[in-house]
C-alpha cells in the first residue's frame, strides 16, 4: 500500500506539478538574485578599504564605516574646535556636504509632491465628478500631453523661467508641480474617483456641502491609497530626477542629491568605495520608502495599467 | 474606454436636481454654476498647460525654424526657414544619435517585453512568499537614476566589474565539467562593455532590463484580471499548458501588452539619465552612447543652439506620434473583450 502510494506519486500528475513548481521556484530565485546582487555589491564596496575595492571575491567586506563620513563631506570633513555649538553647526550645516544636498532634495521633493498631489487630485476630481462644457475635449488634451516628449517643452520652458529670473533657484522644479501635477497622475486619480458611488456626492449636496467640501471632506479621504501612490511616484521621480536640476541649478549650495552625486563623480571618480557609499546614501531613503509604501505603490501602477 | 466612463458618470449626475417646481431654470442655473466651479478647479491645470505645455510647444515649433543662441534675448531670434532641418541631413552626430537610439530601442523593447511577460507569469504562480518576490523584482525600477547609473558603471568595469566576474566564475564551472570529458579549456572573457563602442548598446540594454520592473507589474495586473473560468473551459476542451497560454493568456493580455509596447517604445526613445552619467555627458565612447535626448541636451544647453535643438525635439515629437499611430493602426492583434459585448 505504502509502496504503491509512493510509486503513484512518482508517476502521477502530482509529481509533474511538484517538479514544475520546483523549476519555477528555481528560476524565480535565480532571477531575483540578479535583481538584488548589484545592490548588495554596491553596499559591500561602500564598506571596503580603498585597496580592497576590486579584490575578489566581491563579497569580502571591511566594514569601513568611515567611508560614509568621507562621502558625506566630499570637500573634506568639518574642522572640529571642541566648542559643542560650533562643532554641531560645522557638522550639520557645512555647505556642499550631503547634509545640504539631502536638505535641498527634501525641500524640492516635498514641495513638488504636495503640489502634485493637490493639483492632480483637484483636476482629476473636476474631470471625474463635475459636468462642464468641453470636458471630453479637455480630457483628451490631458491624455495627449502624455505623448509630448519632455524635450519639446524643455527649451521654451527654460527660456520662460530665465525671463522670470527663476533660474538657479528651485522654483522651476517646484512651480510646475502645482500647476496640473502631470497627466499620468490625473488619469490615475480620475480612475479612482470614478469608482466612488455618486450617491455620496448627492447626499453631501443635500446636506449643504459645497463642491469643494465634497472634494476635500468626502472624496480625498476615500482616495488615500491612490493619493499615496501618486505621492510615492512623485517622490521617486523628484528624488531621482537629474535633467531638470541639471538645467536649472548652477550654484552647488542649491544642488539636489542627484546633482551632488553627479558632481561627486568628477570629484572622487577614482575613489570607488566613496562613490558607492554616496550612491547608497542616495538610494537608501527611496528603498525605505518603497518598502513602506509598496502595497499602495504596486496597486496604483496595476490600476493604471489595466485601465489604459 | 474613457468615453464610456464619462458618459456613465454624467448620466448619474444628471439624475439629481430634477423633480423640482421649475426644473428647467433651476437645472440650468445649477449647470452653469457647476461649470464655473469646475473651471475654478481646473484653473491650476489650465494655467500649467498654457505655460508649460501648449505655449512651449508652439514656441518650440517656431524656434525650430529659427537660429537662436538664447543669450542675445528674444530680439536675437533669426528666422531661417527650413535650415535647421536641412542641417540635419549633413549632421553626422545627428545621424549617429538616431542610429544609437534606434538600435537601442530595437534591442531593448522586445527583450524587456518578453522578459516582463515571463517574470509576470512566474509572479502570477500561486507560491508561498510570492509577494516578497514581486517586491524584489520591482525594486530596481525605483532606483533608476544617478545612483544606479554609478553602480552600473562599476558593474561594467572590464577587469574588476561584477558582470565579467560572474562570466569568469561561470566559465570556471563550465570548464570543470568540460575537463571531465575533454582535455581543453574554453576561454570565457567578458567584453569591455562601456569602453568598447561595439558593446555599449548591449550594456545599456542589460541595464534597462534590470530596471524594467514597472512593466512587469502592469503585466501582472493584466494576468490577474483574466477570469479563471476561461482556463477551466480550456482545460475541459483538452488544451495543454502551451495552448492555454497561446489561446487564452496572450489574447486576454494583449491590451496590456499593447499599452506597455507604446509606453516602452516612447520611454526608450527618451533614455537620458544613464547615458548622461555613464558617458560623461558627451555620448562617449565614439558617440556610441549619444542617444537622441542626450544630443538634444548637448545642442541646447552646451552649445546653445536653441533653434536646432528645438527642431530636433520636434522631430522626436513627430516620430513619437507617428510610431504611436502606426502601432494603433496595426493593433488588430489586440483583443478587446468589450468588442464582444457590443
Amino acid at each position: 500500500m505504502e509502496r504503491s502510494e509512493a510509486f503513484g506519486f512518482w508517476a502521477s500528475k502530482k509529481r509533474l506539478a511538484a517538479l514544475r513548481k520546483g523549476l519555477a521556484l528555481a528560476v524565480i530565485l535565480a532571477l531575483s538574485l540578479t535583481m538584488v546582487v548589484p545592490l548588495l555589491w554596491m553596499a559591500a564596496i561602500s564598506l571596503k578599504a580603498p585597496e580592497n575595492v576590486f579584490k575578489l571575491p566581491p563579497w569580502r567586506v571591511d566594514w569601513r564605516w568611515s567611508n560614509y563620513v568621507d562621502a558625506w563631506y566630499p570637500y573634506g570633513r568639518p574642522v572640529l574646535t571642541g566648542n559643542l555649538w560650533d562643532d554641531l553647526k560645522a557638522v550639520l550645516f557645512q555647505k556642499e556636504s550631503f547634509w545640504w544636498y539631502t536638505w535641498n532634495t527634501v525641500v524640492v521633493t516635498g514641495l513638488s509632491t504636495l503640489g502634485v498631489v493637490f493639483s492632480s487630485s483637484i483636476t482629476a476630481f473636476a474631470f471625474a465628478r463635475l459636468k462642464f462644457p468641453l470636458r471630453n475635449t479637455l480630457f483628451v488634451i490631458v491624455l495627449g500631453t502624455l505623448m509630448v516628449p519632455a524635450q519639446v517643452t524643455m527649451v521654451p520652458t527654460y527660456i520662460l523661467f530665465a525671463h522670470l529670473g527663476w533660474t538657479n533657484s528651485w522654483l522651476p522644479l517646484i512651480v510646475p508641480a502645482w500647476l496640473g501635477g502631470g497627466a499620468f497622475n490625473i488619469f490615475l486619480l480620475r480612475q479612482f474617483f470614478m469608482g466612488i458611488p455618486f450617491d455620496l456626492d448627492e447626499a453631501a449636496k443635500i446636506d449643504g456641502c459645497s463642491t469643494f467640501g465634497i472634494f476635500w471632506r468626502i472624496m480625498l479621504p476615500l482616495c488615500v491609497p491612490a493619493l499615496i501612490t501618486v505621492a510615492v511616484f512623485s517622490i521617486v521621480y523628484n528624488w531621482n530626477d537629474l535633467l531638470n536640476p541639471l538645467i536649472y541649478i548652477q550654484d552647488s549650495s542649491k544642488f539636489t542629491l542627484a546633482l551632488g552625486l553627479n558632481q561627486f563623480q568628477s570629484l572622487a571618480g577614482d575613489k570607488t568605495n566613496l562613490m558607492m557609499a554616496a550612491a547608497t546614501v542616495v538610494l537608501l531613503p527611496i528603498l525605505v520608502l518603497f518598502f513602506a509604501g509598496q502595497k499602495y505603490f504596486i496597486q496604483g501602477i496595476a490600476t493604471t495599467g489595466l485601465k489604459g | 474606454m474613457a468615453q464610456n466612463n464619462m458618459v456613465a458618470g454624467s448620466g448619474a449626475g444628471a439624475a439629481s436636481g430634477m423633480a423640482r417646481k421649475k426644473p428647467g431654470t433651476r437645472r440650468l442655473r445649477g449647470a452653469v454654476s457647476e461649470a464655473l466651479v469646475a473651471y475654478v478647479f481646473l484653473l491650476p491645470w489650465i494655467l500649467g498647460f498654457v505655460l508649460f505645455m501648449g505655449g512651449p510647444i508652439l514656441f518650440s515649433l517656431f524656434l525650430s525654424f529659427a537660429h537662436w543662441d538664447g543669450i542675445s534675448g528674444l530680439s536675437g531670434i533669426r528666422w531661417v526657414g527650413l535650415d535647421n532641418f536641412r542641417d540635419m541631413a549633413t549632421d553626422l552626430r545627428f545621424r549617429k544619435s538616431v542610429y544609437d537610439t534606434v538600435v537601442f530601442t530595437a534591442a531593448s523593447v522586445p527583450l524587456s517585453m518578453a522578459g516582463g511577460i515571463l517574470v509576470a507569469l512566474l509572479m502570477n504562480l500561486k507560491l508561498k512568499g510570492i509577494a516578497f518576490f514581486r517586491t524584489i523584482f520591482y525594486l530596481p525600477s525605483v532606483t533608476a537614476g544617478v545612483a544606479s547609473a554609478f553602480l552600473w558603471f562599476f558593474i561594467f568595469q572590464p577587469d574588476y566589474g561584477l558582470l565579467n566576474y560572474g562570466i569568469r566564475v561561470f566559465g570556471e564551472v563550465v570548464n570543470f565539467f568540460v575537463r571531465l570529458a575533454l582535455p581543453v579549456d574554453i576561454t570565457f572573457r567578458g567584453p569591455q562593455w562601456l569602453a568598447d563602442p561595439a558593446w555599449v548598446h548591449s550594456a545599456y540594454v542589460i541595464m534597462t532590463l534590470w530596471g524594467g520592473g514597472s512593466s512587469m507589474i502592469i503585466y501582472l495586473a493584466g494576468l490577474q484580471g483574466i477570469p479563471e473560468q476561461l482556463y477551466e473551459a480550456a482545460e475541459i476542451d483538452g488544451a495543454n499548458q502551451w495552448q492555454q497560454f497561446r489561446n487564452v493568456t496572450l489574447p486576454m493580455l494583449s491590451p496590456v501588452i499593447f499599452f506597455n509596447l507604446i509606453l516602452t517604445v516612447i520611454g526608450s526613445f527618451q533614455i537620458f539619465t544613464q547615458a548622461f552619467v555613464l558617458s560623461g555627458g558627451n555620448g562617449s565612447p565614439a558617440d556610441a552612447a549619444l542617444f537622441y535626448v542626450l544630443y538634444i541636451y548637448q545642442e541646447a544647453f552646451r552649445l546653445f543652439n536653441f533653434g536646432y535643438a528645438s527642431a530636433l525635439a520636434w522631430l522626436l515629437f513627430v516620430v513619437v506620434l507617428l510610431v504611436t499611430l502606426i502601432q494603433f493602426k496595426f493593433s488588430g492583434w489586440v483583443y478587446y473583450e468589450g468588442d464582444l459585448k457590443g
